[in-house]
């Protein structure tokens, strides 16, 4: 799998807040996504894990510079190296970076599927479209249908081939999972390994665990809006000794064929994060340095992490 | 320094509006018949410091007039807007609680005052009352409550779909306690509200009806006579007659339009958070 | 497409069946409001005639009002006339009431269809216009301007634009579908137009607040909307998402409401024709009230309860015709 691993995507610092109204008049910043980290090179599926409300897909709309009015962004990203400035993420979105919708509410429901799929791009790429819907074993008819008269498969195959109609680079798949049945998933991401291999990067939003070790080569696990830890994927298939932060450890024996053992508390709320480690108040190991400061990130053994006791 | 909240700030612009209104109002009641009984050497004045409206055909004051025509058409709206919203609760309730077929005859009722364009409607039951007040207040009140009962049947039967109201009706509650304990103080604030948004409407049919000459006698002060009238002397140039009679009333329907708004986030604290 | 014509025949059919069960409580109901009224139908025809009568002549007609019949025999009477197409005489015109009616609509027609069009177009357009710049100063004025129009009355709207165009600058006449005095025969088209544009104008202003606040709100849920999201994040622009979805998305509701306001376009135009002294079917159903003309007057009645049925005929047809998910769901 060790291709030259060109870095196409890298993420620094990255922080999502949105300005919403408290009482009346009164404004008030929720950060959604902290001092986020994220790297991610040619030809490889990164997943990314973590609970609901960890910020998982706000990052994909931040990447993708779709986020809602009242959100603010912070922080650096680079794409092949240059700053992607909205501009730029304006000209890249739709054409080198796309992105994998969750479900068919994300399909226009008064087109049909066959426009729907050629997109605004001209000329039309109605060929290549008609080409990928028969590698995708979706029947001829198709095209003509309307999204609510797609099976989930079906619609999970259009959805998947309308980034796959563009020369992306870089595909962020959101949730493709859920809602398919085990083989209809494993097909999908059969697929985005297919396009990894053929030097594009996926960048796999999941909270489907097992499925996100499988499938991808590194995983970036998720924390209340910020990425504690990110390991190869093979080190989530070692054990909890191979992991290095605490988060990732509990993650881990939290799964059921590994003891089902929950995890203490709660994820804080993004109105009222703790001021130090994201982790620190759900933390067997925090210490006085952790409830004061937020840990760098550090590189241990091949991956990197957010934790100052992580080894 | 915060020295007003938001909540308080309405509720305050909410009382001045209110005291606006009624001051309109105590007004019309309050001018004397002679006050409007003009003499014909002070006719076709337009405005001025001692008339601030001018002066109608006959020499009568026009600002005193439109007063007492506002506190004629807050009467006729106000009243009108209760009766169709007792009609609206009760309607919506028996639409909810009733039979199948109670509801869907109700349902064609709606349909059926819906299918008569209003203005006609209410041409024919003034007509059948023999014009005058009377006429005017139970067209408008025939034909405004529709849109209210069908969100009252609705907002019931939502109600009735929820655990609490079927834990009462298991422990054997009976249909009347679950309503009055239940359901009622969730209508209380849906029927204000309805009232209140009814309210500018009423006002405005109030003042077309009377101007087609269906409402109340033309000796009588109403906006909408007064408009009527001033379609005579519109080529003479007394733009005045037609121009500040109607403005003013269309201040006091967006006034009233206004005091709703504030009111229904007085009482709604759903929209309140908006 | 088999499927598309049966649904179309099923609409059609239980539409038809409702229309006809309101047409014939609206003939009883209108019937029983002229037979309970104090004002003296037979009367006022009299007082039409402009001449003193033998008790005799009145007496014959009584007999042919049927005033000494009993109300239910009299409702038949009328009925089964009105089911053979004579809807009686008036007594303001002396004609026909069905051959009135015609006339009539045709001018009424002429001023809906104008002002239809044109708050429809008007509106939705407006309403694309602050749905895309939605919460910014374009939305936030034109808010202010359909908030204002709707607390003001259509009538007065329309002495003001009489009082400007017509008493000040003279642009168009003060009344009547064509110039005092001229053979109808001998009106040009243009001069049928002169007089129409003013009314038709304070007509469509009527009801375009409420198309466009309808389109605003509708383009606002659909540019919320998640798919809306995926377009943007396909690199569609404002326009082209507004073209390709907004548009799809918006403009069957819009059209559907229009078809569904029949009522308040024919109840404004009551107050147009008022106005404007325009003669069409509003201005003869006021008279026919003030008059006391009971045959023009039900009528009327049932001919407009007939137009608002047709138009929410025609929307619930557009509705299961052209929306796909209701299609599906038919078949």
């Amino acid at each position: 799998m060790e291709q030259k691993k060109e870095t196409l995507l890298e993420i620094h610092d990255l922080s999502v807040s949105f300005r919403m109204y408290d009482h009346g008049l009164e404004q008030k910043d929720l950060k959604a996504i902290s001092d986020l980290h994220l790297t991610v090179h040619s030809g490889e599926i990164v997943a990314i894990a973590g609970s609901s409300g960890s910020g998982k897909s706000l990052l994909a709309s931040a990447i993708l510079d779709i986020l809602p009015d009242n959100a603010t962004v912070q922080g650096h990203m680079h794409y092949k190296g240059q700053e992607l400035t909205r501009e730029r993420q304006k000209q890249l979105r739709g054409t080198k970076i796309a992105l994998v919708p969750q479900s068919v509410a994300y399909l226009d429901p008064l087109m049909k599927i066959g426009p729907q799929a050629d997109g605004h791009y001209k000329p039309k790429p109605t060929e290549k479209r008609r080409k990928l819907f028969e590698r995708f074993q979706l029947p001829e008819h198709t095209e003509k249908l309307y999204p609510f008269q797609l099976s989930g498969g079906m619609a999970r195959r259009v959805l998947v081939s309308t980034a796959l109609i563009t020369d992306a680079e870089l595909i962020i798949a959101d949730e493709p999972t859920p809602g398919m049945s085990l083989e209809q998933a494993l097909e999908a991401l059969r697929m985005f390994r297919e396009m990894a291999d053929e030097g594009k990067a996926v960048i796999l939003i999941t909270h489907d665990m097992d499925l996100a070790f499988e499938f991808a080569d590194r995983v970036a696990v998720f924390y209340a809006g910020t990425t504690v830890e990110t390991a190869l994927a093979s080190d989530f298939k070692t054990g909890p000794e191979a992991l290095r932060h605490p988060y990732s450890k509990a993650l881990w024996k939290a799964l059921p064929q590994n003891g089902f053992e929950p995890i203490p508390g709660f994820q804080p709320y993004a109105g009222s994060l703790p001021k130090g480690c994201l982790f620190a108040p759900r933390c067997p190991y925090k210490t006085e340095q952790c409830e004061k400061q937020v840990p760098p990130v550090r590189e241990i053994r091949g991956g990197e992490v957010r934790c100052y006791h992580g080894a | 320094m915060k020295s007003l909240n938001h909540r308080t700030k309405v509720v305050i612009l909410t009382a001045v509006m209110f005291v606006l209104l009624v001051a309109v109002y105590a007004c019309g009641i309050l001018i004397s018949e002679e006050a409007v009984t003009g003499s014909f050497l002070n006719a076709k004045r337009p405005p001025c410091l001692e008339h601030p409206f001018g002066t109608d055909a006959l020499g009568r004051d026009l600002f005193l007039r439109t007063l007492k025509g506002l506190s004629v058409s807050i009467t006729v709206g106000l009243v009108a807007s209760l009766i169709s919203a007792v009609i609206a609760v009760l309607v919506g309730i028996a639409a909810a609680n009733g039979s199948k077929w109670v509801d869907a005859l109700i349902n064609w009722i709606i349909d059926l005052v819906m299918s008569v364009p209003h203005t006609i409607l209410i041409i024919l039951i003034s007509f059948a009352l023999g014009r005058g007040l009377k006429g005017l207040l139970m067209g408008i009140a025939a034909t405004h409550w529709c849109s209210l009962a069908r969100l009252i049947r609705g907002e019931v039967l939502q109600l009735r779909s929820q655990q609490y109201v079927a834990v009462s009706r298991k422990l054997g509650k009976s249909s009347g306690w679950i309503l009055t304990n239940h359901l009622l103080p969730h209508l209380v604030p849906q029927f204000f509200v309805g009232l209140i948004l009814m309210f500018p409407h009423a006002i405005l049919h109030e003042a077309s009806i009377s101007f087609l000459g269906f409402g109340l006698p033309p000796e009588q002060p109403a906006i909408g006579i007064i408009l009527s009238e001033s379609m005579r002397y519109l080529s003479t140039g007394m733009w005045w007659i037609a121009v500040l009679p109607g403005l003013t009333l269309v201040l006091i329907v967006l006034l009233i339009d206004k005091f709703g708004d504030h009111l229904r986030m007085i009482l709604d604290p759903y929209s309140a958070q908006e | 497409m088999k499927g598309t014509l049966g649904r179309i025949v099923r609409i059609f059919v239980t539409c038809s069946i409702k229309i006809i069960s309101l047409l014939f409580a609206v003939s009883i109901i209108s019937f029983v409001l002229v037979t309970v009224s104090p004002i003296d139908p037979v009367q006022q025809y009299i007082l039409g005639l402009g001449t003193a009568i033998s008790p005799e002549k009145r007496a014959q007609i009584e007999d042919y009002w049927g005033v000494n019949e009993p109300p239910v025999e009299r409702y038949f009477t009328w009925l089964t006339e009105l089911l053979r197409g004579n809807l009686g005489e008036s007594a303001i015109y002396r004609r026909p009431v069905a051959d009135i009616i015609g006339e009539r609509f045709v001018n009424s027609f002429a001023l809906m269809f104008c002002a239809w069009l044109f708050s429809g177009v008007i509106g939705f357009a407006l309403g694309c216009i602050m749905g895309m710049y939605r919460g910014k100063l374009p939305d936030k004025i034109l808010k202010k301007v359909c908030y204002i129009l709707s607390s003001v009355p259509m009538f007065w709207l329309g002495l003001l634009f009489l009082l400007i165009f017509a008493v000040w600058l003279r642009w168009f006449p003060i009344g009547f579908s064509s110039p005092v005095g001229v053979l109808s025969e001998n009106v040009t088209l243009w001069q049928k137009i002169h007089h129409l544009i003013l009314p038709a104008f304070t007509l469509s202003l009527m009801s375009f607040a409420n198309i466009a606040l309808h389109t605003r709100q509708k383009l606002v849920d659909v540019m919320n909307s998640e798919y809306v999201l995926f377009a943007k994040a396909r690199g569609e622009g404002q326009w082209t998402i507004l073209r390709r979805h907004g548009l799809r998305n918006i403009l069957l509701p819009a059209l559907t409401l229009q078809f569904a306001s029949f009522a308040e376009l024919f109840g404004g135009s009551v107050m147009a024709e008022n106005v404007f002294s325009y003669p069409g079917l509003g201005s003869a159903v006021s008279a026919a009230g003030l008059q006391g003309d009971v045959p023009l007057l039900l009528g009327v009645t049932l001919f407009s309860a007939m137009f608002v049925c047709v138009g929410n005929m025609i929307a619930n047809l557009l509705y299961g015709v052209v929306d796909p998910q209701i299609r599906e769901v038919g078949e």
